[in-house]
């Protein structure tokens, strides 16, 4: 997986603020192909801010983020967003439109591809998140953990460089999380670059290539799950891990 | 029943009232919807005082302030116009109101999710925001028509030959207010119904799951 070692995205000294209240307070990180990465911290942190950053969905205030040797933090935002999948905690469907529809949409109106191309690389899509036979369904018809896959499918058909997912399981019902965690641990094995935030440490633990700390708007460690669980450097990151443990158990696996 | 072609005649000008009133309040109350919802705030609160404002005062003196008042300094109306810009300022108020309802009503994360895949603000309004929104408004757009329908007997009082005018004209003639009066009233009933009939054929032909009144009921 990481014998190819370039850089996709690269964030250097990232800061914003809202009013008076500095959320990121010069965050660096990147991530080389293939590589996933997930981003943990308690609620309030600036870690949603932080993805919203890189696709400028909030701009940023200082800093630089490059994508794939190109900086983006200026330039075309919509050529950009493009490239960047992004999965959102209550998902962001399109109520007015079928699963197909979904993940169509960005293929028909963006990538101003024909339809036939478009069914065809949506269904593709569909049928990697396992949700062929769901196609035809309005997100109201579908569960939860359908509708987070219907999400993921929708990023995917865009083929874009990296996905964003930003706490993709968090509004789901317990039973229902493993559904998508599977389809997001395949796409990991399949190579796509991640950068993810969630609690859920039996992913973190066992499919993702580097866990970042983060706390009030700074990161606090990063490194391999091994060496954060097991051995970390900084007290308040045993101090975390413990406790989101504690709270959400060890994931299976 | 004689007087029924001239009541028809009558029945025609208030369809005609009601069409140029309400497309009036559809031209003026889409941007000031647009205005409420994505302008800076100096100019949302002045829509919001417009809208408090031609909602606060009866409609008979609207229209009388724009077809006696307004002839003193130098505006003047025929009376079809009159009623037409009088009715159709009332309605803008409150056809602004259901846009924007419905616009807010589509949440914010399908905005993101559309602006996260490369569409365009413009795309995403066009592609996200609008067709939920249509669907959205149709029921209360078809209650706004069937009061405004209604609302053009007061044209009456400005002296468009509409359906109650017709009735009166009949009546002083034939001297038989009540079967008259019940006849327009029908005449009023069958347009209403009309309205909401159409309008209700048209809301279940475009109803998709999860939008619209099922899901707000709930
Ligand atoms: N649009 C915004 N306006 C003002 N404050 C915001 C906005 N978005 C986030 N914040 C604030 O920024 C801080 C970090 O939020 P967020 O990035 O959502 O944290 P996390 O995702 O780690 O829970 C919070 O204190 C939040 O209240
Ligand atoms: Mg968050």
């Amino acid at each position: 997986m990481s014998e190819d070692k370039k850089t996709i995205l690269k964030i250097e000294d990232l800061h914003k603020s809202f009013g008076g209240n500095e959320v990121l307070k010069g965050v660096s990180l990147s991530l080389n192909k293939g590589e996933n990465k997930v981003i943990i911290g308690p609620s309030g942190t600036g870690k949603s801010t932080l993805l919203n950053n890189i696709n400028r969905l909030v701009p940023p205030d200082e800093g630089r983020i490059y994508l794939d040797g190109q900086e983006i933090t200026a330039g075309n935002i919509n050529k950009m967003r493009q490239e960047i999948g992004f999965v959102f905690q209550d998902f962001g469907l399109f109520n007015h439109l079928t699963a197909l529809g979904n993940v169509r949409v960005g293929l028909l109106k963006v990538k101003k591809m024909n339809k036939k191309d478009a069914n065809e690389l949506a269904m593709k899509e569909l049928r990697r998140v396992g949700l062929e036979e769901n196609a035809d369904q309005y997100p109201a018809e579908l569960s939860g953990g359908q509708k987070q896959r219907v999400g993921i499918a929708r990023a995917l058909a865009m083929q874009p460089k990296l996905i964003l997912f930003d706490e993709p399981t968090s509004a789901l019902d317990p039973e229902l999380i493993g559904e998508v965690l599977n389809v997001m641990k395949n796409l990991a094995q399949e190579g796509m670059t991640m950068l993810v935030v969630t609690h859920e440490m039996g992913f973190a633990r066992t499919v993702s290539d580097e866990i970042i700390f983060m706390e009030h708007g700074h990161i606090v460690e990063q490194g391999p799950p091994k060496q954060l669980f097991n051995d970390p450097e900084v007290e308040r990151t045993r101090e975390f891990l413990f406790k989101l443990t504690e709270l959400y158990g060890e994931g299976e696996e | 029943m004689s007087s029924l072609p001239n009541l028809l005649e009558g029945a025609l000008v208030t369809i005609r009232l009601t069409f140029f009133s309400l497309l009036l309040g559809l031209v003026l109350g889409v941007p000031l919807a647009f205005g409420q919802t994505y302008g800076p705030k100096i100019i949302r609160k002045i829509i919001g005082v417009y809208e408090k404002v031609v909602r606060s005062i009866p409609l008979l003196v609207i229209l009388f302030l724009i077809y006696y008042g307004l002839p003193r300094v130098g505006i003047k109306f025929p009376s079809f116009i009159a009623a037409v810009i009088g009715i159709g300022i009332r309605s803008s108020a409150y056809q602004s109101q259901i846009y924007k309802g419905a616009i807010q009503s589509i949440s914010g994360s399908q905005m993101k999710a559309a602006l996260s895949l490369g569409m365009s603000k413009l795309e995403s309004f066009r592609s996200v925001i609008l067709p939920q929104s249509i669907r959205i408004a149709i029921p209360p757009i078809a209650n706004e028509s069937a009061i405004v329908l209604k609302d053009t007997s007061l044209a009456y009082a400005l002296g468009v030959i509409e359906l109650l005018r017709q009735g009166g004209y009949i009546i002083s003639t034939t001297y038989r207010p009540l079967p008259i009066y019940l006849t327009v009233a029908a005449v009023y009933l069958v347009m209403t119904l009309t309205i909401n009939m159409t309008l209700g054929r048209f809301e279940k032909k475009l109803k998709i799951p999860g939008i619209g009144i099922e899901e707000r009921v709930r």
